[in-house]
């Protein structure tokens, strides 16, 4: 009786995401709270339907059809007394206009098109990026306030007030985003920039649990894709973007080794690069070179490439790198692209030059938190034969680490440094 | 073999945490999958019951008092049944206790279906 069709993973996060967008059509984004009850009785639904008999041969539709059933019904019932969607203005208001247009909302080409314009509106300029990032995890990829928390390494309570002073954002805008809006260029900047955020949040993760959540890049990279999708949003800059995601996601699976510990870049097993999306990183970084702007993305996308078209570290262009390190501090000076200029400098020209650039780090005490700068500096040291110094740092690296997976690392970087 | 009803019930509180976020709400579908696929491929699964809507009314007392809803008393809430094949009670209490809903605060009421003549 129970069929043996499996639910992808994630699925009910991504229907989440798809379902609320569909619903937000209908409601009006000032109603989001009910398209989320819509979704989660939906889920209730399913449930009860699936737990006993299996899962149907078309999950998705199915949800969908339960959800769409459902706010036929509200609609129905609430019209009077509750204002839906502006946009859709009267048409709601007779049953010959109404069946169609929930129809036309549960589309694939609606649910993108509306999956969009609340990324777009889900950076809404008076927010800040960390609420930003709240949104988009909660609305478009149908995380819950503590699955979010714990992702972001933040608590409980502070996460769900961003989300809360997010909405009450959203909700004042009464519409989303209208794509056509002479605003667009900017907008679509700041969105680059919070998917950039969260892949790098999944990428390097001070997360408690794991160091890389792989979670977070994916849906950074399935939005990034998205967005893709919009011809007006698909520039070169967000090709470098992307580029620059698919070819660090490549690296993911030699970036934790078969025990699950953090794996530096010299002991990757390169075999372990997921051929696949190394090559559709590096089309993707093919298109961005188009038009005349250089932007981060596509020096961080380039580092990348040289990186990835290394066949072993021996092999690698230091010197390109290096010249992609300059270019970038001097177009988005961090101490982090700092930092790590300087181990490019170490491999190109040795521990030496390596450990001057690290000490003239400018404002290294930003770096004071961060393990793998002293980890960086030990490395060096360790490397030009000063063990007892390369002790210390790793010592002082450890009492930094932000999980265990970084603290293993640390500690077997650290014994390694004791053998003679 | 003998017939066994399985009662599932919860508390409001508990399926809430169970179908919190479409994540946990994934999970708790799993479990229950994984639990049923098992009880069927032993061959314990006679009928896989009727999913029941959330709504309806609950009827009391002489008076006749009509509330809406299941949730009137929201301890108790019922989710459904199915029924299982068994040797004995011994046999239909143990296999009962894979059920997911065992994690949080619900419960398996296991009931032998009456056997023999009935009239």
């Amino acid at each position: 009786m129970a069929t043996l069709l499996e639910l992808n993973e994630h699925f009910f996060r991504r229907e989440s995401g798809r379902m609320v967008a569909a619903l937000t059509r209908i409601f009006g984004v000032h109603n989001l709270s009910l398209a989320e009850d819509v979704v989660q009785d939906a889920f209730c639904r399913a449930m009860e339907a699936w737990k006993a008999r299996g899962v149907p041969e078309n999950p998705s539709a199915w949800l969908m059809a339960a959800a769409k059933n459902r706010a036929l019904d509200i609609v129905r019932r609430e019209r009077t007394a509750r204002t839906f969607a502006p946009e859709l203005g009267r048409l709601l208001e007779t049953e010959w206009t109404l069946a169609p247009l929930i129809d036309e909302a549960f589309t694939a080409n609606t649910i993108r098109d509306e999956q969009l314009r609340m990324m777009f509106s889900c950076c809404h300029p008076r927010l800040p990026e960390e609420a930003q990032l709240a949104l988009i995890l909660n609305i478009l990829c149908g995380f819950g306030a503590s699955e979010i928390a714990s992702a972001l390494l933040t608590g409980h309570a502070a996460i769900e007030k961003r989300i809360s002073r997010g909405k009450k954002v959203l909700a004042g805008a009464r519409t989303l985003f209208d794509m056509r809006d002479a605003e667009f260029e900017s907008r679509l900047s700041t969105v680059r920039r919070a998917l950039y955020l969260l892949f790098s949040e999944g990428y390097h993760g001070a997360s408690a649990k794991a160091a890389v959540r792989v979670e977070l890049c994916e849906e950074a990279m399935r939005l990034t894709a998205l967005l893709l999708e919009h011809p007006p949003a698909a520039t070169p800059t967000t090709y470098a973007l992307a580029a620059l995601m698919w070819l660090h996601a490549a690296r993911l699976p030699a970036r934790l080794d078969s025990e699950g510990e953090l794996s530096a870049l010299v002991d990757q097993d390169r075999t372990h690069w997921d051929a696949r999306r190394m090559e559709e990183g590096l089309a993707l970084f093919e298109r961005s070179a188009s038009g005349e702007e250089v932007t981060p993305y596509h020096l961080e996308a380039a580092i990348a490439v040289t990186h990835a078209s290394a066949r072993s570290l021996e092999e690698t262009d230091w010197r390109a790198i290096v010249s992609l390190y300059d270019r970038l501090m001097a177009l988005a000076p961090s101490p982090v692209v700092a930092l790590n200029r300087a181990i490019a400098i170490g491999e190109r020209d040795g521990a030496e030059r390596g450990l001057e650039a690290l000490h003239a780090i400018a404002d290294s005490e930003r770096l004071a938190r961060y393990p793998f700068h002293p980890a960086a500096l030990g490395e060096l040291e360790l490397r030009r034969g000063h063990r007892e110094a390369a002790r210390k740092h790793f010592r002082v690296a450890l009492g930094l680490a932000r999980n265990d997976t970084e603290r293993r690392f640390l500690e077997k970087r650290l014994r390694s440094s004791a053998d003679v | 073999m003998s017939g066994f009803i399985y009662l599932f019930r919860t508390t409001e509180a508990d399926q809430r945490e169970a179908m919190g976020t479409p994540e946990r709400a994934q999970r708790s579908m799993q479990a229950w999958l994984a639990w049923i696929r098992e009880l069927e491929a032993k061959g314990h699964l006679k009928d896989p019951g009727q999913p029941l809507e959330r709504s309806g009314a609950v009827v009391r007392g002489k008076k006749k008092v009509v509330t809406d809803g299941p949730y009137a008393e929201s301890k108790d809430l019922v989710l459904g049944f199915i029924v299982v094949e068994a040797k004995n009670l011994e046999q239909a209490v143990e296999l009962s206790k894979g059920c997911p809903m065992l994690e949080g605060a619900g419960s398996v009421e296991v009931r032998p279906v009456m056997e023999g003549p009935l009239s």
